[in-house]
Formats: C-alpha cells, structure tokens, sequence
C-alpha cells in the first residue's frame, strides 16, 4: 500500500545520495553568491576609497592651520575657507534648530495622534516621496518664499530654513522608525497605570527613542552640509570676506540674532568656485576644502553610528 | 450556568461585589469575540479565567481597563459595572483614564520601563500629581514590600529595572500596579514567560495581595487556576461556560464542556 514512503534499504540509500547532491548544490550556490557579495561590497568601498585618496593626495600639502582661518584671496596660497566652514555651521544651526521639533513634533503626531484615513495616508506617501525631490526644486521654493515672499533677503536664515526643508522627510521617517520600535507592551504599562497619551509620549517614547531620532537628524545634517544647488539657487555668495555677526557678544544681552540675516557662503560653494577657476593652484584649494568637508561628514555619521550603539547598549526590548 | 454569587448579590447588599458584568459583548471590527458575558467580581477573592486559547479570556479581561480603546475598530456591548459607586466603566462618558487609575493591570510579559527600578514604581504615582519626595519613597517602599521585592532591591533602587531577572521584573511590575492602589487588578497570564521558581513566588504574592485589592486572573494554565483562585469562569468561543466556586468548577463541573476541558479531553 505504501508506495510513496519506501522504506526498503536499496531505495533508502539512494535516496540519500539525492539528498546529499541536493544539499551540495545548495552550498555551492551560496557560496556563489557569497563571493559575489564580497566583489560587489570592495568594488564599492574602493571607489570611495580611492576618490578620497586623490582628494587626500591633492590636497594634503595645502591644510594647514591657515587654510582654515583666511579669508579666500585672488592668491591661492593665501586663500582660505574661513568663511566658508563658519557659513556652513551657521546655516546647518538653523537647520537643526528647525528640522529637529518640526520633524520630531510630526513624527510624534504621525505615528502617535493621527487616525488611520485616507488624508493621513496621503501625507504620509508625501513625506516619504518628499525624501526623492531634486534639492534644486526646494532651492526654488525657497527663492520664491523664504528670500522674496517671506522676506528674508539671500541669508543665513534663508538658507538654514532650506536645507531644513530637503532633510525633514529623513528626520520624520526615521524619527517615526524610531518611535516604531518602542515595543506595544511599553505603552500598555505606561497607559495601564492611568498615563495618558501625552504623558506616555512624553515619559517614554521619546526619551526611549531619542537615539534613534538623534541619529536619524545626524545622518539629515550630513546631507545638507554638502548641498550646492539649492543654496545657489536662493543666492548664496561665492566670494566672501567677512564673518556673519557672532551670536556671542561681550555686551548685554550677550547674545545677538543679527548673525541669521547675514550673507554666507558654505564649504561645497567654496568648493565649486575654486573648482570652476582656470588656475591648477586653485584646484588643490578645492581639494583640500573637500577634505574638510568629507572629514567633517564621517565624523556626523560616526556620532550617528555611536549614539546609534550607545542606545542600543542601554535598551534592549 | 452556575452563578450563585449573582444570585447573592441580588439578595444580599452589593458589599461584597467588587464588579459586575453584565450581558457583555465585545466586537473587533465585525468580529464578535465576546457573547453576552455576565460574571460577578467578589471583593478581595481572586477570580480566574480560565479556556483554550483564542476563548476571549484576555479579550474580557482588557474590557475592564479599556485598554481596547487604544486601537480603532473595536466596540462594547453592555456593562461592566464598578462598585460600590455603580459605575458602568464602559460608558461612552467615562474617561478610560480613569478607569485605568482605579483598575490596575499586570501583564504577560514582564513589561518595565527603562527606567530605575525605583522609577518604575513611582511612575504611576508622578502620574497622578505626586510630587512630594518623602510620600513617594514611603509608597515605593510600601508598593515594593507588598510585592516582596524590598529585601532583594531596596539597596539599588537607582539600578535599571532591566538588570533583574524575568520573576523580579514581574513582581516590580506588580509593585507598580500596587503602588497606586488599585481597586481590582487585573493579572494577564502573569506567568507565562517564567519558570517555575519564579512561577510560584508570583502566585504566593497573588494569595497575599488578595487582602488590600479584589483580583481578576487570565490563565492558561488550569493547575494555576486552582492554586490561586476562589472562583472560576470557563470560557470558550467568546462564551461564558461555566461560573463558580473553584472547588466545585474542579470537582465536580455542572457541565459537559468544563469537564471536558479540565480532564484535558480538549483544549
């Protein structure tokens, strides 16, 4: 009756030897794949290996405590980025002081408050496509309303408020990531004991989630730091001698806000002008400002990556 | 069905009814999951609900914190009634809030926050104004000795919870349920993620607590059910079986479908 299961010895061994081919083509698949992986992962860490050598190479031999506290100059060799890193800190201030509650403050409201319709599924699919748009379209919204319709002329203020528009879909999607992962049960003590949703947000969720969001507004600054397009587009300057107003000053208040109205330039533009010069000295101006700014970008997401694993060693669900 | 404190209750005065449900149907979405549950609470016993899985035991049991307010799609048919106030904590018009203050819950998982075991225990206190340090360290430590726990934590208490073993988290949360002093707590199958040491040390507390607050107790475990409990709701697909003394539920069940299911015939 059973023809299906044999359970004679001939058909049992040569069942077997079946199996074992089949398990050995298995493994050879997999380690097919693996070896391919392997080629795949090093051809990309290659190229970015390589492109940084070359910048490493060029622009060695121009860094120097100099380089970063001169202004840029017709001459090359005295040329600095002083201007340029200061902008780039000054707009990426405005950025984080904005992106950071708006997108935070969104993501709460959108994974926490907000019911489950079509109007939330719609903005939802937006912020998540708003990620994808050419930064060059935020630049030219920006021209038409912060710099025009708004006001605020070709500043620091104007192009913070930008960059912090192209980065909010990334703080928004991982800060909600982020709350995502604070387990069900969690919320269910907090409310058990009679919490109410403020108060669990507020007593749990964000503080557990804070380095998720923390890494998610990193990984977001080390985006904008290298923006061009949309900081040209609403005006930034290309040459530059001056330092925007320090917000610190030596007299009361102590503290001044003249500094968000100032012209700016950023490291990238810095970059690009020394870039599109004819002179091969300017070049390796360029190339060492590259540095600087490739430099400070690992270092962002290395923050990210630590926090990233500060917060992991701390909380296990 | 035998429901002989119902019947009690009618005749005598509702004293010694801490909660009463009444015809109690419970929908997710379109799926009804409870049928017309009626069931008394006696103050300060334990009440066990016991049924294979997917009966409704957990489902009934969360009616009473309405902690199925916290997702769409779900409704309530009927009363759950809270006395001595003869409140039907299922109206539209009271706050689950509130509910939740004068109900509380252990879960199945051992459920601490991130936080400080000393943290832990006085969260629901800060969540109710208590701010003065020397009334929430009373109440910590009371909360904690009530949940046997103050011996073994009482020289960490600035410790994260997390660093304990899975039978202290479960007794810190119950200290967190206690320390606010609930009317009726309510335990979801607060054993079944530890082992049998730590098993019997949480039923031990449930027999001792059982003095200050009434209990309602999920269980999977039919064993468990006779160690703790005073009386014993049957459940099976959403409906009330069989409701009694837990002694007669065990000896001798008035129905086919409880005997079945204790024997171990099914389930």
């Amino acid at each position: 009756m059973n023809t299906v299961v044999s359970t004679a010895p001939k058909d049992r061994a040569r069942e077997l030897v079946a199996m074992r081919a089949r398990i050995a083509a298995g493994v050879r698949n997999q380690q097919i794949f693996a070896a391919v992986g392997v080629l795949f992962t090093a051809f990309a860490l290659l190229v970015l290996i390589a492109a940084f050598l070359d910048l490493l190479i060029d622009g060695l031999p121009r860094l120097s405590w100099d380089f970063l506290t001169n202004f840029p100059s017709r001459h090359p060799d005295q040329a600095g980025i002083l201007s340029a890193w200061v902008g780039s800190a000054f707009v990426m201030l405005v950025t984080m002081l904005s992106a950071v509650p708006i997108g935070i403050g969104a993501a709460i409201y959108l994974e926490e408050y907000a019911g489950k319709n079509w109007f939330t599924d719609l903005i939802e699919i937006n912020v998540t496509n708003l990620a994808g748009v050419p930064s060059i379209v935020y630049g030219l919204l920006a021209l038409g309303l912060f710099v025009y319709q708004f006001g605020f002329g070709q500043s620091i203020l104007a192009a913070g408020l930008t960059l912090a528009l192209l980065i909010l879909p990334i703080v928004i999607v991982s800060s909600r990531e982020a709350l995502r992962a604070v387990p069900i049960h969690i919320r269910e003590a907090a409310y058990g004991v009679g919490a109410t949703r403020w108060q669990m947000v507020s007593d749990h969720l964000v503080p557990y989630s804070r380095g998720g969001m923390m890494t998610g507004v990193i990984l977001g600054m080390a985006e904008a730091i290298g923006q061009t397009a949309p900081l040209i587009t609403i005006g930034a300057l290309t040459f530059i001698a001056f330092l925007p107003e320090m917000p610190v000053t030596g007299e009361f208040p102590f503290l001044s806000m003249e500094w968000i109205w100032s012209g700016f330039t950023v490291l990238p533009i810095q970059m690009y002008n020394w870039v599109s010069r004819p002179n091969v000295e300017f070049q390796i101006n360029a190339a060492a400002a590259g540095v600087i700014l490739l430099l400070m970008t690992l270092l962002m997401n290395s923050l990210a990556i630590y926090l990233r694993y500060q917060v992991r060693k701390k909380i296990k669900w | 069905m035998v429901t002989e404190p119902l019947a009690q209750a009618a005749a005598a005065p509702a004293a010694a009814i801490k909660a009463e449900v009444r015809d109690l149907s419970f929908y997710y979405g379109d799926f009804k999951s409870l049928k017309g549950i009626s069931l008394p609470i006696e103050e300060h016993k334990v009440t066990a609900l016991i049924g294979p899985s997917g009966c409704g035991k957990s489902t009934l049991l969360r009616c009473f914190n309405r902690m199925h307010d916290l997702y769409p799609g779900n409704r309530y048919e009927g009363a759950i009634n809270l006395f001595p106030d003869n409140v039907n904590i299922l109206a539209r018009d009271v706050d689950p809030i509130e509910v939740r203050m004068r109900i509380g819950m252990v879960f199945q998982k051992p459920n601490p926050f991130p936080k400080s075991i000393y943290d832990n225990v006085a969260y629901g206190l800060r969540v109710r104004g208590l701010r003065n340090k020397t009334e929430l360290d009373d109440r910590v430590e009371k909360a904690l000795k009530g949940a046997a726990l103050w011996e073994e934590v009482k020289n960490r208490l600035d410790e994260v919870a997390f660093a304990m073993s899975g039978g202290q988290q479960q007794r810190l949360c119950i200290a967190r349920a206690l320390a606010t002093e609930p009317e009726l707590l309510l335990f979801d199958e607060p054993t079944s993620a530890l082992d049998p040491i730590a098993t019997g040390s949480i039923e031990e507390l449930i027999q001792e607590i059982r003095e200050q607050v009434s209990i309602l107790i999920v269980t999977h475990n039919m064993q468990q059910a006779a160690r703790v409990s005073d009386y014993t709701a049957y459940m099976y697909l959403g409906e009330l079986i069989e409701f009694g003394k837990t002694d007669n539920i065990f000896v001798k069940p008035q129905r086919k479908e409880t005997e079945d299911y204790i024997t171990g015939r099914f389930g």
